[in-house]
């Protein structure tokens, strides 16, 4: 069981149902997440990061549905078994971290009690003035200062900051053994972006959880993950570990998306721009979705979907430009 | 805004200890008990050809700063002089006039661009509240700078909503390069396009850049790209520039403890050389109340007693004649 991944996603296909037409939005996605590893989702908007987030705690609203594919996450399947359970999942197992904290907090609830809240509903043995009491220690763990006069206010008499630090302890006082976070910082500047980093990555590795990390901001990931999976419109392009993606990128888009980024060695070269634009998704997937704006593309890029094809060791690619290299193997 | 002698002016924009602040009024009587210290005493110049970046933290004042520059911020006390006159206060015929040497392109491209309006009405519109030109020729040289910015005539009859970010985004820049103008401010022209779309654009306003010689004010919170796009850099924290200088002396030879830090939080996209990144505590102080001395002191890692009563002016440390930093304390070679 614990060599097992804690989450393991299968094929996963989420369409929605528009009044334009079926949106394509996640056409193949699988990954594995192990136990206590950082894992960046990385990938531009509408890719489907976000939905992707939202499937895995089964959360996606009409008119979208999940197609098929299977989540596992500790042994079970997370899309065939019944409400009631995934319920009891979410918050407690699985927690989310939303981008925009403001957003996230209920305007006329102390934070405090919205901390405590999420133990109360988790745990019925409970009391209130226990939860409370934890929810500052949480406040508290989280480094920030005062921590019971901090737990007494209203969301908006909190900074960005601060509100994303509230978020955290939140999602973190139950101990899930999963964390996603939905672009945590990007909403941010930079120098508290830092500060909620280090934070969460010491919170993390103390009550031993795993994450997803999503973000569109390669450096944030380079800084935090271990491993990383890259996608394009709904499609899984490349997952490998973060050397080995950000280093030796093996399919082409993620090969351009890190030229795209200006870079701290040579600032006077004229920027690498992927040519094009990012396809509709109305359209089911019959090619490889990268192919209209490939360097590299062949008349079977136009034709077939790549495969995944599995590279040395703990590094996959879907390009057809590994068919027939030596050690690759298609999955 | 006619230059007096016809040799242009090596100094294009000038700007000398401006101020903006918001007035907070609140009870009945609307009586104003404080003020939001927007900008905060900030000068400095703009030379003919420079791409200026004004870097910063949300909320330390670059955009207002920008806008006051076209007229948009109202400005309490200082002085903005383009080409060697006084822009600041200009009404009627003479703000029109400006309006046509200094442009500026909005961040969000959504809301910036009318949306019942063609392409075409769009961008032509500058040159028919000017004068410059009539009837099919408006088509003419609207088509002419549409084709310079990547799109072809089956585009000048589309309306903004037919368009992605980076699309529209350049469809902003036709309108406000089809009046020649001098000076254009572009407050975070790329922030809400994804990184690939970036890429392109940055490029294109480099090209611009040279092709029509431009000078660019050029406002942003992404140090990459702001290093990618200047020969300058000014630096701002809380209304005060903090720093100024050429932008490899800024990213090499950081002299205020601000920008040392904004350096180091900046993510390194190589896993294998972990930054070592200096944290600060706390969150910004708000504009309302700045402190006495140094904005940065109650933040700084390296505050001392002097840096919370004297406020330090923004002057040369070091050798480089071109390198300023408002620093009691700034780290030198």
């Amino acid at each position: 069981m614990t060599t097992q991944p804690l989450l393991s996603v299968k094929n996963l296909k989420v369409h929605f149902y528009t009044l334009r037409g079926i949106v394509h939005a996640l056409e193949r996605v699988a990954f594995e997440l192990n136990r206590q590893e950082t894992l960046g989702l990385a990938g531009e908007t509408g890719c489907g990061k976000s939905v992707t987030a939202r499937a895995i705690l089964r959360l996606i609203d009409p008119p979208g549905r999940i197609i098929s594919g299977s989540i596992i996450f500790e042994g079970r399947d997370i899309l065939t078994i019944d409400e009631a359970e995934v319920r009891d999942i979410r918050g407690s197992q699985i927690s989310m971290i939303m981008q925009e904290p403001k957003m996230s907090l209920n305007p006329v609830i102390r934070v405090g009690d919205q901390v405590a809240e999420t133990l109360l509903i988790h745990d019925r043995s409970l009391n209130r003035r226990s939860a409370r009491r934890q929810a500052v220690d949480m406040l508290a763990q989280l480094g920030i200062p005062d921590p019971t006069r901090m737990a007494q206010r209203y969301p908006h008499e909190l900074s960005g900051g601060m509100s994303q630090r509230i978020m955290i302890a939140m999602m973190l006082v139950t101990r899930p053994k999963l964390l996603i976070a939905d672009e945590p910082t990007s909403a941010l500047d930079v120098t508290i972006q830092a500060q909620i980093l280090a934070l969460m990555q010491t919170l993390v590795s103390e009550i031993q959880t795993s994450v997803l990390m999503i973000t569109h901001d390669l450096g944030v990931m380079a800084e935090t993950c271990e491993r990383v999976a890259v996608m394009y419109a709904g499609d899984m392009v490349e997952v490998g570990s973060v050397h080995n993606v950000l280093k030796h990128p093996q399919h082409p888009y993620t090969q351009g998306l890190l030229q795209t980024v200006p870079d701290k060695a040579n600032p006077d070269q004229p920027l690498f721009s992927i040519e094009g634009n990012v396809p509709s998704l109305l359209e089911p997937q019959t090619n490889c979705r990268f192919a209209p704006r490939c360097a590299h593309v062949m008349d079977r890029c136009k034709r077939e979907i790549p495969p995944v094809y599995n590279l040395n060791g703990d590094h996959q690619a879907a390009c057809f430009l590994h068919d027939g290299s030596p050690e690759a193997q298609a999955v | 805004m006619q230059n007096k002698t016809n040799i242009p002016a090596k100094t294009l924009l000038r700007i000398e200890d401006l101020h903006v602040h918001f007035p907070i009024r609140e009870g009945m009587l609307k009586r104003q008990h404080a003020s939001v210290k927007a900008v905060n005493g900030i000068s400095f110049t703009l030379e003919r050809g420079d791409v200026f970046g004004l870097v910063g933290e949300s909320g330390c004042g670059k955009t207002t700063l920008g806008r006051a520059v076209v007229g948009l911020a109202p400005v309490t006390s200082g002085d903005i002089y383009f080409n060697g006159q006084r822009i600041v206060g200009l009404t009627g015929r003479e703000a029109y006039e400006r309006a046509r040497h200094i442009q500026l392109i909005f961040q969000d491209p959504y809301s910036s661009l009318h949306p019942r309006k063609t392409v075409c009405d769009l961008v032509g519109v500058g040159l028919k509240l000017h004068d410059l030109a009539e009837g099919y020729e408006i088509d003419e040289r609207v088509l002419a700078l549409l084709n310079r910015v990547g799109f072809s005539i089956e585009h000048m009859y589309r309306y903004a909503h037919e368009f992605s970010g980076g699309q529209r985004q350049r469809i902003a820049l036709a309108r406000a390069l089809i009046l020649q103008p001098e000076l254009l401010i572009l407050d975070e022209p790329t922030s809400a396009l994804d990184v690939s779309v970036q890429a392109q654009i940055l490029n294109l306003l480099k090209e611009l850049q040279s092709e029509f010689h431009l000078t660019y004010l050029f406002i942003s919170h992404d140090l990459g790209v702001v290093r990618y796009m200047s020969n300058r850099i000014g630096v701002m924290y809380l209304g005060s520039m903090v720093e100024t200088g050429l932008t490899n002396d800024i990213f090499y030879r950081p002299q205020h403890p601000y920008t040392r830090v904004l350096l180091s939080s900046l993510p390194s996209i190589d896993p294998d050389t972990p930054h070592i990144g200096i944290l600060l505590e706390g969150d910004p102080p708000t504009p309302i109340n700045p402190p006495p001395g140094c904005p940065f002191a109650p933040r700084c890692p390296e505050c001392k007693d002097r840096c919370r009563i004297d406020k330090p002016e923004l002057v040369q440390h070091g050798q480089d004649s071109t390198h300023f930093a408002a620093c009691h304390f700034p780290h030198l070679e």
